[in-house]
């Protein structure tokens, strides 16, 4: 059976189930953005127990492995009667692993503001949300948009895991058509072309264009 | 199915679990050793003056670094077999590990060597040191430091990637948890077991590499005693 033979049988298939992955780094990504800031602003706040809370948050979720924590939503969180849909599942476990991440990026981006910024808005008078929305908000998204942006790489990778809960997405596709054809190279290798397009094509020029105006915001020029 | 956690269920399959630990920590070493020799591969492969290779070893380590472990492993274990190589799950695990942490240890090692000043390359060129003595005694000790805390990073991050060699049927932790889970169809013990074992290696391996990091640094005179 010749390539192109494969790719009009199954390519619809593995493009249906492409569209799927893409839904679950969308979802994930908002999710785990939410959770950065949250729990990055939380990390550097001055009242212990806030500080505490974050902080265990962040260890737990870096500490154990993205599959266990997938497979604890999906399978034992049942036994506690919350019973999430598969993609559900997933999402949210992408979303709180890499929010973990993405907590330490913002937490390190904000420290990384020179704390005379801080002083001059103080000097100045600005109120504090006046301070936070003019001077140090802008300053950081330079900062850490490049680490969140590998970081997001990295989610579309591991979106891949949604697979073993039973998302059928394209590594599910992938998965279930070698089992019928055992054509393996094919339609591996048609998932690995496929989430090698999606992150060199789409998703790192989409990020290298937000540090671009991120970087034009203060005034810094990147090519 | 009822929610409470049983602590006879526990302490029965807990060897068990420790004893596919074992595993997992002897996958994430082994990997881990493959990686690093592979990394200076790559290394090599970006550093000669070669332009072509250059290029296509770049090329090679974008597609390894932009696309799944997951596939990379179901690629290596099911399409091998294809052109007549059959490897057991463990032989195609470690390579398609040592393959894709390889690149990024490329990367760390890469930015630890652009991280030793240019001024000292040229003072050895200055003294007439021949490249090897170069590189044996005036940049790798000085590129070493600037390495660790990634390589330590990588580390943990191949331990943690390890249950995914669960899914072509490396008996490993996870596989262990999967498979007394299904036998006494309960999951919440064995999975929020192989949690807290993740949990419990690896918040001391993180410790750990910071305290080699420092340690280095202090041998270095990067950072006096003091600092501490």
């Amino acid at each position: 059976m010749s390539y192109f033979a494969f790719l009009s049988e199954h390519g619809t298939t593995m493009l249906l189930g492409s569209v799927t992955t893409v839904k679950v780094l969308i979802c994930a990504t908002i999710l785990y953005v939410i959770i950065s800031i949250i729990f990055g602003l939380m990390r550097i706040s001055k009242n212990p127990i806030i500080q505490g809370v974050a902080t265990v948050y962040i260890e737990f979720f870096r500490g154990t492995s993205l599959l266990v924590q997938l497979f604890w939503f999906y399978y034992v969180l049942p036994f506690f009667g919350i019973s999430l849909e598969a993609f559900t599942a997933g999402v949210v476990a992408i979303g709180m692993n890499f929010g973990a991440y993405g907590a330490e990026i913002v937490r390190g981006g904000i420290l990384a503001v020179p704390k005379g910024q801080w002083e001059g808005a103080f000097a100045l008078n600005f109120t504090p949300a006046k301070r936070m929305r003019k001077i140090i908000i802008p300053q950081i998204f330079p900062i850490i948009l490049p680490p969140a942006a590998n970081l997001t790489v990295e989610l579309l990778k591991a979106t891949a895991l949604v697979a073993l809960v039973t998302v059928v997405d394209l590594t599910f596709e992938a998965k279930q058509i070698n089992a019928i054809t055992w054509l393996s190279a094919q339609c591996f290798g048609t998932a690995l072309l496929i989430y090698y397009i999606i992150s060199r094509f789409f998703l790192v020029p989409f990020l290298r264009w937000l540090e671009v105006i991120a970087a034009r915001k203060v005034g810094k020029e990147k090519i | 199915m009822n929610a409470e956690w049983r602590w006879d269920f526990a302490i029965e399959i807990l060897p068990q679990m420790l004893l596919a630990t074992l595993n997992t920590i002897l996958a994430a070493g082994i990997g881990y050793a493959i990686a690093a020799i592979i990394g200076l591969l790559f290394l090599l492969g970006q550093r000669t003056p070669i332009k072509i290779i250059n290029m296509i070893n770049r090329e090679i380590v974008e597609f390894i670094r932009s696309t799944p472990l997951l596939i990379q492993l179901f690629f290596v274990y099911f399409v091998l077999p294809q052109f007549g190589i059959t490897l057991s799950a463990w032989v195609c695990g470690m390579i398609t590990i040592g393959l894709h942490f390889g690149t990024y240890l490329s990367e760390v090692y890469r930015g630890a060597l652009e991280g030793v000043p240019k001024t000292q390359w040229e003072a050895c060129r200055a003294l007439n040191f021949s490249t090897f003595y170069t590189y044996r005694k005036i940049v790798l000790p000085q590129a070493f430091p600037i390495a660790i805390p990634g390589m330590g990073n990588y580390l943990v991050g191949i331990f943690k990637d390890t249950p995914l060699l669960s899914t072509i049927g490396v008996a490993e932790l996870f596989h262990a948890a999967t498979a007394v889970g299904g036998y006494h169809y309960r999951y919440l013990e064995p999975y929020t077991i192989v949690g807290l074992i993740f949990l419990m290696l690896s918040i001391p391996a993180a410790i750990w590499i910071r305290k080699i990091e420092k340690n280095v640094n202090l041998s270095q005179g990067k950072i006096k005693k003091e600092q501490i």
